[in-house]
């Protein structure tokens, strides 16, 4: 058995799809949507992974670093934009957020 | 890249990676899908490790399954929302995602299959990993500290505005509740504090 890149990119790119897909299957739930995103930017970070390997150069292990940081700060960020929005309205369902429709 | 054992693992954990990462976005129960996401992140932390990235996969254990993933779980088991009541899935949008992702998919692997990745680029190698003398997690410091020291610091900040601003959104005082307030406390004087009263003999007050 043999492992190119290539394997690395198409396991990452079907990570990718899922995430895609799971933004589309559950709309209703945001919590499933937030991991979703989660799920996309794990397949970014393969993806910088397997060429940092593939070229031997450490700058895409760097990005994968700040990728890291950027999405934890955004996991948090949103969930407590969720939790807020859970105490005042008492329910996340996505179809509920329309207050500030015209 | 990889050969013997070493593919034969490859094959192992991104088989369980995708089946995991399916079942995150398609089992009911929102804590279960928060499990499989740790599943999932458990799995990429096994490929980064074949890929030689030691550092970033125990960070992807650590901060990512230790924080983040038992930041979901915190969310969803605090939010006691009805979730058979959330559940009720529309299907609406199931064709077109399903569109969607085979048109994404298939373009990817079709990119990905019919160009080769592994001599184009070596020229532009900026920072070579000397996997003799010293270890990944050095490596990455020597690099991280020196050439990307500005970027690190902007990483920093951006965690302190997260962290500021997620404080200030969930920060919210009950009304109802006796607090301390020293400073009225130490600013209170006896002419404020204390009223004194005439008691006549043979009366109460």
């Amino acid at each position: 058995m043999y492992v190119d890149i290539v394997h690395y990119l198409i396991v990452s790119a079907i990570l990718f799809t899922i995430g895609i897909f799971g933004i589309f299957l559950n709309r209703k739930n945001i919590i499933i949507v937030l991991m979703s995103v989660e799920l996309i930017l794990l397949s970014v970070n393969l993806n910088f992974v397997a060429f940092s390997s593939i070229l031997h150069d450490l700058v895409g292990q760097i990005f994968s670093l700040f990728v890291l940081t950027v999405s934890a700060a955004e996991a948090a960020i949103g969930l407590a934009i969720l939790v807020v929005f859970f105490r005042n309205r008492g329910s996340i369902a996505i179809e509920d957020i329309n207050m500030i429709k015209g | 890249m990889l050969t013997g054992p070493a593919a034969v693992f490859f094959y192992f954990f991104s088989l369980i990676m995708v089946a995991s990462a399916v079942m995150v976005v398609a089992v009911r129960n929102p804590v279960h899908s928060v499990l499989f996401l740790i599943l999932t992140f458990f799995n990429a932390a096994a490929l980064f490790l074949l890929a030689g990235a030691e550092f970033l996969a125990m960070i992807l254990l650590i901060v990512y399954v230790g924080a983040v993933a038992i930041l979901f779980l915190f969310v969803v088991m605090m939010l006691d929302v009805g979730f058979i009541e959330l559940r009720r899935r529309s299907f609406k949008y199931m064709p077109i995602g399903v569109l969607i992702g085979f048109l994404l998919l298939a373009e990817l692997i079709i990119i990905f299959l019919s160009s080769s990745f592994s001599s184009k680029f070596s020229a532009v190698v900026s920072a070579p990993i000397d996997m003799v003398t010293r270890s990944n997690t050095q490596a990455l410091g020597d690099v991280l500290y020196t050439d990307y020291a500005f970027y690190f610091e902007v990483g920093g900040i951006i965690l302190l505005v997260a962290m500021i601003g997620v404080i200030v959104l969930t920060l919210h005082h009950r009304t109802g509740i006796k607090r301390q307030s020293i400073a009225e406390q130490v600013s209170r004087t006896s002419e404020t504090a204390i009223e004194i009263k005439k008691v006549e003999s043979n009366k109460g007050i």
